[in-house]
């Protein structure tokens, strides 16, 4: 199965991941037959990044789109499937392997202010990886690299010497993506970068974002919980939902012609700033809430708020299929697309 | 159709005295609401907004105070003035009501929400115990919470955020407030919740002709509820107008600015605008208007000088030297 692109890209994919499942303990019920319980976080969800492109992950809270992208850096035991990067099968990479394979993915966090140590300066702060790798001897060393990696991000060069305290919320964000840099990566987890910031900046952090792609190669995996940034970024989309992928197809498939009821729903409920459409759509407001991931029952983790549920929906879980060119859906009842964004 | 007004904001100012100096986070902020109207007031963070809906209700926190203005609720002084204290006490959860932007904290985690909503209704309504338990039972069911009987004895972390959203309004709507102010509702709620329970707004406030303040950092959230829009920036009120004039034709740049940045559903663009810069240090504030540093519009007369908040056209009200429009 070719999961990226179209059926006519034969480029290798940067990053493959093929039926990734992670389960978290999660203690045991009953005293005398103690029943092992789990949080089903990710259950065999497959996709493909090829290089220098960009996959958006959007799912709701719970929807286990963070843990997806710990795991493909493996920070996050794997429970069962395989993570192929750069052609290489990582999934049980360990030791001095690992942190060789670290150089090359980077994560960059979602709250600017939690993620940047206080009481580093901005040079130490981005020195530091280069300095772990060995790439440079020394703090001071690093100087000139970092200081190009801060140009680089849209910093004034006296930032060197300053600390986190002395930026606001989008710089920080800048200085974080500039630590990502230093080691040169092929791919970066992008989780939630531009959430914690306001409305008046979240673009400057994405088109930085865009211009690093386009200049030096980079694939993203951009995970968020909001359709209208991702949609500017990603070349591909998957939809989570309680830990199943539910949609992944190319970007204006999954806006204009979605297939699951699920992402038909998700973008009727993002408001759009404009009361003459707004007041006006024909919104599909979705009862109840996402079921309980410790043990879950079988069947489609959405039955219980799909509004075309069936009845085989509660008993077998929909596999991800091909409904249309590069557009994969798992649904058993709708194989034709929906409604999209402009039609609405 | 000349409804009364309800409420009045005159000139409230509201200072934080913190040990890196004094954050001056409301600055002069007036607006008046009639009865049954719905207004936004739309801001980042540090824009003044929260502190603002704070204050009205004699919530400002330490290390904050009002140090200038009042609140006046139907001509009665809620901030200075004899007796001021006393009146808020009796309408601050009775006719102007609140929801917050946590529903986790909100809600006291040792009582069930039976118990939090009777509260409420024994204390302002004098209802017996039996009376507010019948009461918060209808109260659950208006607000859309399914099996309401047993939810009555449940404590709120068996809730999902969603539903404890929906908790917090009925104990808000419980004595049949005149104001809802809602700092927030749907903020750390998804997409497919905050859809739920911005309508479950639209809808109460249509039934009960209730007036509500919906405070919010998104303009997507305001267009589907609000009749109004403020627009605050740097602690200060920079332009206010009816829903279907801002959006369409903002005055103020740093409205425009916003309306730009906020990426659209509906509308692929090339590349996402933003607005260069970052608000304003509230602590230090420079003389002339606060967006001058980040305004495309600027000239050395905004660097210098203030704007103030000048009637521009029907119900419209702009603070900018060089208006759009």
């Amino acid at each position: 199965m070719s999961l990226a692109g179209t059926p006519a890209d034969d480029r290798q994919p940067l990053l493959d991941v093929r039926n990734l499942t992670v389960r978290f303990p999660a203690g045991s019920s009953g005293f005398f037959k103690p029943e092992k319980k789990f949080v089903h976080a990710v259950e065999d969800v497959s996709f493909q990044i090829m290089p220098g492109e960009t996959l958006g992950l959007v799912g709701e809270s719970g929807s286990g789109k963070t843990t997806t992208g710990r795991a493909v850096l493996r920070s996050n035991p794997i429970t069962s499937g395989t993570v192929t990067f750069d052609g290489r099968d990582i999934t049980k990479l360990e030791g001095k392997e690992l942190r060789q394979l670290r150089r090359d993915m980077q994560l960059v966090f979602q709250d600017p202010y939690a993620s940047l140590n206080p009481r580093m300066s901005v040079l130490e702060i981005v020195a530091e990886p280069l300095v772990v790798h060995g790439i440079a001897k020394s703090t001071e060393d690093a100087k000139p690299k970092v200081a190009e990696l801060l140009q680089r991000c849209g910093l004034p060069v006296d930032a060197l010497t300053r600390y986190p305290h002395a930026f606001s919320g989008g710089q920080r964000q800048r200085i974080g993506i500039a630590r990502a840099l230093a080691l040169q990566p092929k791919f970066i987890v992008a989780d939630e970068p531009v959430s914690a910031l306001d409305v008046s900046v979240r673009a400057q952090v994405v088109n930085l974002l865009q211009e690093l792609q386009r200049d030096l190669g980079i694939s993203y995996l951009f995970i968020a919980h909001d359709l209208s940034v991702v949609r500017h970024i990603s070349h591909r989309i998957g939809i989570l939902y309680s830990g199943h992928m539910v949609e992944y197809a190319p970007v204006d498939n999954v806006y204009e012609s979605p297939i699951h009821p699920y992402t038909e729903a998700l973008l009727s409920s993002v408001p759009i700033p404009d009361p003459a459409i707004q007041r006006g759509r024909s919104r599909i407001v979705l009862q109840g809430e996402i079921p309980n991931p410790i043990n879950p029952p079988p069947g489609c983790r959405f039955a219980s708020r799909c509004p075309i549920v069936e009845d085989r929906c509660r008993h077998e879980t929909p596999k991800l299929e091909e409904k249309a060119p590069g557009h994969f859906v798992a649904c058993f009842v709708r194989s034709s697309a929906g409604v999209g964004v402009a039609a609405r | 159709m000349t409804a009364e007004t309800i409420l009045e904001v005159n000139n409230l100012t509201v200072d934080f005295f913190t040990r890196r100096g004094t954050v001056h986070a409301v600055r002069d902020v007036s607006f008046t609401m009639k009865r049954g109207e719905t207004l936004g007031i739309v801001g980042e963070s540090g824009s003044g907004k929260s502190v603002t809906a704070q204050a009205i209700l004699g919530l400002t926190e330490l290390p904050g105070k009002v140090t200038g203005g009042d609140v006046l609720w139907k001509g009665q002084s809620l901030l200075t003035g004899p007796g001021a204290a006393g009146t808020i006490e009796r309408i601050r959860g009775k006719e102007i009501a609140m929801v917050f932007q946590d529903p986790m904290t909100s809600l006291n985690p040792v009582y069930t929400v039976g118990m939090q909503i009777s509260e409420v209704l024994t204390r302002h309504m004098e209802l017996s115990k039996k009376d507010a338990r019948a009461r918060a039972l209808d109260l659950l069911q208006m607000v859309g919470i399914s099996n309401p009987v047993a939810r009555l004895d449940q404590y709120p972390f068996e809730m999902s955020g969603g539903m404890r959203q929906r908790v917090l309004i009925a104990a808000a709507l419980a004595c049949e407030p005149e104001l809802l102010i809602a700092d927030e509702p749907t903020t750390a709620l998804d997409v497919t919740i905050q859809a739920q329970i911005l309508d479950l707004i639209a809808e109460l406030q249509e039934r009960l002709h209730i007036g509500v303040i919906l405070i919010t950092h998104d303009l997507g959230v305001v267009a589907g509820v609000c009749d109004r829009v403020a627009v605050m920036y740097g602690g200060k009120l920079v332009e206010e107008a009816a829903a279907a004039e801002i959006y369409p034709r903002p005055f103020h740049p740093y409205t425009e600015g916003l309306l730009r940045s906020t990426p659209r559903l509906d509308i692929v663009e090339e590349r996402l605008e933003s607005i260069p810069g970052a608000p304003p240090d509230l602590r230090d504030i420079l003389p002339g208007c606060s967006y001058a540093e980040r305004c495309p519009e600027k000239t050395a007369h905004c660097l210098s000088n203030v704007p103030v908040l000048e009637q521009r056209g029907e119900g419209r009200r702009v603070a900018c030297w060089n208006p759009r429009g």
